[in-house]
């Protein structure tokens, strides 16, 4: 019996021996990734189990992202910091990105990717959910708590039940209005959010394989909003080229066997895809773009791991170029990274960061910020009724703040021109006139 | 592991994601100070709108104000219990504030293996929708080893899923121990 993608690298870290869905595995764990919400309870955790003098299996393979709450003044939020930083130091941990440094990233999926430790064919866990992310690499990768985030500090392992697999193909090409946010949104519409809920999300065929790193990374970083614990997508030449421009470290490439079982397969046509929106308060809220035309919007968010990558900016950008934004627009780089980029991009001459200063936006410092709330002070916080449209990726009641808050997730393009008519339009109402 | 559960019920619907059990803002306590990991009983469920807040009428807080500790034993959800986030910090907040179980239709993945693996409560599988049947304030029983829910207000039960693989990490009281037990790692330490 073939093996998916998902089942082949479980395997290849458990011992070799072929792999079904539903057998329990412990595998090795090739990275570890915690940030500053969940690193200071993880340690903690860590501590109590395994000593105060004790030693992390591998400091080559854990890396410490603080991204969250970064910007604020709020003392517990700092304190955690130093807890990384203090850890950090005593580890002597080479990947540890410390705030307020050179060194500083930003959020914590994208700077995985950036920083090369996204590699195919290995296994990464993260206490963060959206770490399916760095699914897009060809590889596996999952969202855990700090309890066994602490389990694998101590041991480099973890226990692991296989996914069945869903595959997702999409062939022939997307129109230029769509991205792949508007595919993830269809998807979970079709699916639900707990559509599926331990299972492995598979994406496949010509039009996603057409999709740049950053584009398959929103793919697979919804994967969660429906319930998925993993996302992957076949590593190829696309893949290949960005890992090597950022790391020397060996990967293997492992496919789906044609004979594979999977638990369901979802064929699409890339070309009849619609611009949609996932209605608050629930990410499988959906509705196309047209069927909300003209509802009253307060804001509009451009940010977050999800949506805030330079593929991001250079949408919004295409759009409120030349423009006026008619309602409070937050513009926050996911990274340092992209950050930069802004300044370097341009269409026709002027800068992505040009663009967006003179549209009347706001640009924020890169970190979570508001995708996730955050502590009082933190930009581009919902308060009170505020009507949003957002790249992120929940919009659960008070995900972004406010409880009483209303978040319309979005693709870039859609957010950009909501943007500017401070109401949902239609992106392709300013693409293509 | 306790296997008979005695308490007042607390009824939620469907979907409470992680944000809603412990906004984002409160993740910031520690959770191994004593006194300042107290925050996480105050706070918890402290998300969900006050119209779903205890169901069927709404509008029964979780934790009474100035409290960090609950009246209910038992939390009663819908689908997809627990989705979202990652943050270890919801299970944490619902045990630091009495929860002893939740029993809900379905689970997102990362809450019920946190909560398994972390050994904050028993989560536990309804095999009918039972917030129509129980309502918030009603004493109800959980019986593990029967895998049974009776709600003693209408004396009516209920047939629970049983634990199946996870019975033995909960058994042992949460991952480290069940490690220990089966010679994963070291007694000691
Ligand atoms: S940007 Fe949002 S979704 Fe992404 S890691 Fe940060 S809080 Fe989570």
């Amino acid at each position: 019996m073939g093996m998916t993608l998902t089942e082949k690298i479980l395997s290849a870290h458990s011992g070799g021996k072929a792999v079904k869905p539903g057998d329990n595995l412990w595998v090795d764990v090739d990275v570890l990734m915690t940030h500053d919400v969940c690193g200071p309870g993880t340690i903690g955790i860590f501590k109590k189990q395994f000593g105060e003098n004790a030693k992390v299996w591998d400091k080559e393979k854990l890396v410490i992202i603080p991204d969250h709450f970064i910007f604020t003044e709020d003392k517990h939020a700092n304190r955690n910091i130093d807890i990384l930083r203090a850890f950090a130091k005593e580890q002597d941990l080479p990947y540890y990105y410390d705030v307020g440094t050179e060194n500083y990233k930003g959020v914590c999926h994208l700077a995985l990717a950036q920083e090369g430790h996204n590699r195919p064919g290995e296994i990464l866990f993260g206490t963060d959910s959206h770490t399916c992310t760095s699914g897009a690499f060809g590889m596996f990768s999952t969202g855990i708590g700090n309890t066994d985030a602490a389990f694998i500090l101590g041991t480099g392992k973890l226990w692991v039940k296989v996914p069945e697999t869903m595959r997702f193909e999409f062939n022939g090409t997307f129109p230029p209005h769509i991205m792949a946010k508007d595919v993830i949104l269809q998807v979970i519409g079709d699916i639900g959010c707990d559509g599926a809920t331990y299972r492995a999300m598979e994406w496949a065929g010509d039009a996603i394989m057409q999709l740049s790193m950053e584009e398959r990374m929103t793919l697979c970083n919804m994967a969660i909003e429906a319930g998925g614990k993993n996302a992957v997508i076949q590593a190829d030449e696309t893949t290949e080229r960005y890992v090597k421009e950022r790391t020397d470290k060996p990967f293997t490439i492992y496919e789906s066997d044609p004979d594979a079982k999977y638990r369901l397969k979802k064929i699409y046509n890339a070309d009849e895809m619609e611009p949609v929106l996932a209605k608050p308060h629930s990410p499988d809220n959906r509705a196309t773009v047209s069927e909300c035309k003209g509802e009253k919007l307060d804001r509009a968010y451009v940010g977050s791991c999800t949506g805030g990558k330079i593929t991001d900016f250079i949408a919004a950008a295409k759009i409120l170029k030349g423009k006026k934004v008619e309602i409070d627009t937050f513009i926050v780089p996911a990274t340092r990274e992209v950050e930069q980029d802004l300044s370097r991009e341009r269409i026709d001459g002027e800068t992505l960061m040009d663009i967006f200063i003179n549209a009347g936006a706001q640009i924020g410092e890169p970190s979570c910020a508001a995708c996730l709330g955050g502590p009082k002070d933190t930009f581009g916080r919902t308060s009170d009724h505020q009507r949003v449209i957002s790249t992120t990726n929940r919009n659960f009641p008070g995900r972004m703040g406010s409880k009483t808050s209303e978040v319309y997730l979005a693709s870039p393009y859609t957010a950009a021109a909501s943007a500017v008519t401070g109401c949902i339009t239609d992106p392709r109402d300013f693409l293509y006139n | 592991m306790q296997t008979v559960i005695e308490g007042l019920a607390y009824v939620l619907g469907d979907n409470i994601d992680t944000d809603q059990i412990i906004p984002a803002e409160h993740l910031v306590y520690s959770l191994t100070d004593p006194e300042e990991k107290k925050n996480y009983g105050r706070y918890a469920l402290s998300g969900v709108p006050a119209a779903n807040a205890g169901l069927p009428e709404g509008g029964k807080p979780f934790v009474d104000e100035g409290q960090c500790a609950s009246n209910y034993k038992i939390i009663i959800g819908g689908k997809n219990f627990g989705c979202g986030s990652s943050r270890e910090h919801a299970p944490a907040c619902l045990e630091i504030a009495g929860i002893q179980a939740v029993v809900a239709e379905s689970y997102a993945r990362i809450f019920y293996r946190n909560s398994v693996d972390g050994g904050f409560f028993t989560p536990l599988e309804s095999q009918t929708l039972l917030t129509d049947e129980i309502k918030t304030g009603d004493s109800v029983k959980l019986d593990i080893e029967r895998s049974l829910l009776t709600n003693l207000s209408t004396n009516k039960s209920y047939p629970l899923n049983p634990l199946g693989d996870v019975l033995e990490i909960i058994q042992a009281g949460n991952i480290f121990e069940y490690a220990r037990k089966n010679g994963l790692i070291p007694q000691s330490g």
